[in-house]
């Protein structure tokens, strides 16, 4: 990866990468309601038929299918792998998913039953989901989870720091998990539900792309609201910003809440019409999402033979 | 391969140059969306229409017909009647007729009621409405669903409110109707052009004799239909079809208390000479180059937005359409990259597929007259960028343009183009943004796009135009007065102000 022509990973640049924290300047204002006018028009693109499957087959590669509670177990977990890998076994055509998202304790049981899948191991840490710990603390369990076999981290940024004004600490804590991540990609989440404005979810992005985040994500799935068709776009036009400066392609994640095929299509058309072609690939994009992924398949039967099959056909896992 | 990204302070134009140039977003082939066209099989028009006269279709004097055709495929599509002088007297007779006899005598809660009839029935229409609205006039199938017909609607809901409570409008004001309004309309927003003028007529007691535009009469007679389903007594909505010397009997006929019109500059002047002495009412809504000013400082990717919304809806054909791109300088060569990578997801093609964003232009003549100013524009040297989107083979199609290096002298700084076409200009200072704003002889509307509020609101007070619209572009609502200063005319439309037109206030 990273070859002249195919888009340069950035967590492949290595730490030398990281930068200092960009200057206020470096994050315009968002302007609320022409955003979401924005999102509101992109909602009624109309995909139909070719476009449809294209699209939704698409968003099977980009799923992170996701598990976090606390009652997460190994057979849970196996269960959710086995689904990951084939997520329906009568039809071999369905890709599978991009990656299985864990918490730490459950990534060697997910590692096992991935072996040879291709299906890449994602792990929260950083002291998820409120990220309020010593960054000893979070250090240690990103460095427990890439040692368990974790290929992605999704880590929480410090909230209570970034809107006391600490965006220093937020910028410092990010550029040292990147470095403790090793050769993990790093996913930066901002929780935009407790950011409170759209212009910090701007800024949040920038400081974490800047720190050295591989990809970014807008929520833990805990705090409602989770990811929003218009918090993403806000998040997609820094890292079209971030590239532009940099040359840098950095991923986006949104998560929590994307439940329907139509919603997720809905965001691969943000992405399309946002960045383009280039980040319309599971390297560069990303569905956190732990329902999302049976609804697609429903949608797949039903345009292939114009009926909806009862949600008892597909397996809940 | 280390980056050093500290010296990343505010993009300034050299760095902005100098990065972008190797740097450029695909906006390619990866997933394409399927057509989706609107199916117009549910449609029934007839082959040809007559004149709606005193609730009844009736036959031109002339026994002349038009064919009305559809500007994407150049195929026609009803033919229409050409009403005369004969005609226009027996539309005016009636409309006088049904004012004296009905209309005037009626209590105002009972013409509420069927002007909210109006309403509910043309929502109960709404996808027939607007696919005919595509078919006949261009404009992609998602402005005419989701804004052209909607807002026709709201503005006879709005209206409709109005009917029993105008003395209430103007406390302490004994207030009565005109009589009969001679109602001239655009093809840019045919039904929604009609909703403005026979909403408020009706609400306030008048009767009305409307004319569509030659190009695009088929909403208006579908709405003929609506009213005569609607059961409103004959002759208060009469409906005349034809061209230019239709309209001018209009205007000149005696017993039309008012004319309101909407259209160009140059026919605005005729009409109001040929009005001078008579003592009839007039509204104008006319052509306007409206500013779009933009400030350093404003949400860019936002700003993006509203800058193509201002000129590229409707193909440009809009009075109010943000013509005039006026940037300060410092953050022209980032706003240019930004617009050209968005008109690269323009898609221009079949008005009625439903991610056409970019529809036809609506006839030859208006294709040919945008043609020829882009060709001024290239002349008088100014750099033209047309977006990459194929055209279909048939119909009337002209890519998005943006012309930049362009000067105050210019003339596509200066005439109104109608058409997907905007001149970027830049400035220094807020008084200079003012002052080349104001530079024209049009003030329909202008925009400000800058995170300051105070500025926003100081701004609105100095621009010279009917409508200033701050971090947006061409927000419209019945409830809020629309019309112009200067030469873009005068008397407003929607909202309280939009009563007065049709309304003596004594």
């Amino acid at each position: 990866m990273g070859t002249a022509d195919g888009p340069k990973l950035a967590g492949l640049n290595g730490p030398e990468g990281r930068g200092a924290l960009p200057p206020l300047s470096a994050s315009p204002p968002v302007e609320r309601v022409a955003i979401e006018e924005r999102v509101g028009a992109l909602a009624r693109r109309s995909i139909k038929t070719t476009a449809k499957k294209a699209g939704l087959l698409l968003a099977i590669r980009m799923m992170d299918l996701t598990t976090l509670e606390g009652k997460d177990s190994p057979g849970k977990v196996r269960a959710l792998c086995q689904k990951a890998r084939w997520p329906d076994r009568t039809r071999p055509e369905i890709p599978s998913v991009a990656a299985v998202c864990v918490y730490p304790n459950l990534v060697p049981v997910a590692k096992e039953a991935l072996e040879g899948s291709g299906v890449h191991i994602a792990s929260v840490a950083t002291a998820f989901p409120s990220g309020l710990s010593p960054l000893s603390i979070k250090l240690d369990d990103v460095r427990r989870a890439v040692e368990y076999g974790a290929d992605e981290i999704d880590m929480v940024i410090d909230r209570g720091a970034f809107l006391s004004g600490e965006e220093q600490k937020v910028f410092d804590e990010i550029a040292a998990i990147k470095e403790a991540c090793g050769d993990a990609h790093l996913k930066v989440i901002l929780e935009t539900g407790e950011l409170g404005s759209y212009d910090n979810v701007r800024r949040a992005s920038d400081v974490a792309m800047y720190a050295g985040a591989d990809f970014i994500k807008t929520s833990t799935g805990k705090i409602q609201p989770a990811a929003t068709p218009a918090v993403t776009l806000v998040m997609l036009e820094a890292i079209r910003e971030f590239y532009f400066k940099t040359g840098r392609y950095i991923g986006m994640k949104p998560a929590g809440g994307i439940r329907a095929a139509k919603q997720a299509l809905h965001y691969l058309v943000i992405v399309k019409e946002t960045l383009g072609d280039a980040w319309l690939t599971p390297e560069l994009f990303r569905f956190g999402a732990s329902t999302l992924l049976n609804d697609v398949l429903m949608q797949l039967v039903k345009l292939e033979t114009g009926a909806y099959q009862a949600a008892e056909y597909f397996s809940r896992d | 391969m280390a980056i050093k990204l500290v010296e990343d302070g505010p993009e300034t134009q050299s760095t902005h140059q100098r990065r972008r140039g190797e740097r450029r977003l695909d906006f390619g082939t990866a997933w394409e969306y399927a057509p989706a066209p609107e199916r117009p099989d549910h449609v029934r028009l007839r082959d040809r229409y007559g004149l709606f006269i005193n609730g009844r279709w009736v036959s031109p004097e002339s026994g002349k017909f038009f064919k009305t055709i559809n500007p994407a495929t150049e195929e026609p599509i009803a033919e229409i009647a050409e009403g005369s002088e004969a005609d226009v007297e027996r539309a005016v007779a009636a409309a006088r007729q049904a004012y004296e006899s009905v209309w005037s005598k009626m209590r105002p809660l009972e013409r509420g009621k069927y002007v909210y009839r109006i309403a509910r029935a043309i929502q109960e229409r709404a996808r027939e409405l607007a696919v005919v609205e595509s078919m006949d006039g261009g404009k992609p199938i998602k402005e005419s669903r989701d804004f052209d017909v909607p807002t026709t609607a709201a503005h006879f809901f709005y209206n409709a409110g109005w009917a029993d409570k105008l003395s209430y409008a103007f406390p302490g004001r004994a207030v009565r109707p005109l009589g009969v309004a001679g109602q001239i309309i655009p093809w840019n927003f045919p039904l929604l052009m009609a909703a403005w003028k026979i909403a408020p007529a009706l609400a306030c007691g008048n009767t009305v004799v409307l004319k569509p535009a030659e190009t695009t009469p088929l909403t208006a007679l579908l709405l003929a239909e609506i009213i005569r389903e609607a059961e409103l007594p004959p002759g208060v909505v009469n409906i005349v079809t034809g061209a230019g010397a239709t309209g001018a009997a209009l205007v000149n006929h005696p017993d039309v208390d008012k004319i309101a019109f909407t259209g160009s500059t140059a026919v605005g002047k005729l009409i109001q000479r040929a009005l001078a002495g008579t003592g009839k009412r007039m509204t104008m809504e006319l052509g306007g180059k409206a500013a779009n000013i933009v400030f350093a400082d404003a949400p860019l990717d936002q700003a993006v937005e509203g800058i193509i919304n201002g000129i590229f809806f409707n193909q440009g054909h809009v009075c109010c359409a943000g013509s005039r791109l006026l940037v300060e300088e410092g953050i022209h060569d980032v706003l240019v990259a930004k617009l050209r990578d968005r008109m690269a997801t323009l898609r221009v093609g079949d008005p009625l597929d439903k991610n056409t964003d970019i529809g036809a232009i609506n006839s030859r003549e208006q294709l040919e007259r945008i043609e020829q100013l882009v060709q001024v524009g290239e002349d008088e040297g100014a750099e033209r960028y047309t977006a990459p989107c194929p055209l279909p083979e048939k119909g009337f199609f002209f890519s998005p343009t943006i012309f930049t290096g362009v000067a105050q002298s210019h003339a596509i700084a200066r005439e109104e183009i109608f058409g997907p076409v905007l001149s970027v200009l830049t400035f220094r200072t807020e008084s200079e943004a003012v002052e080349r704003a104001n530079n024209t002889f049009y003030g329909l509307s202008a925009g400000i796009w800058s995170n300051k509020g105070a500025r926003l609101f100081k701004l609105a007070t100095q621009l010279e135009a009917g409508v200033v619209w701050a971090n947006t572009y061409n927000k419209f609502d019945p409830s809020s007065a629309f019309g112009g200063y200067k030469e873009s005319g005068f008397g407003r439309e929607g909202g309280r102000h939009g009563l007065l037109p049709y309304l003596v206030v004594e």
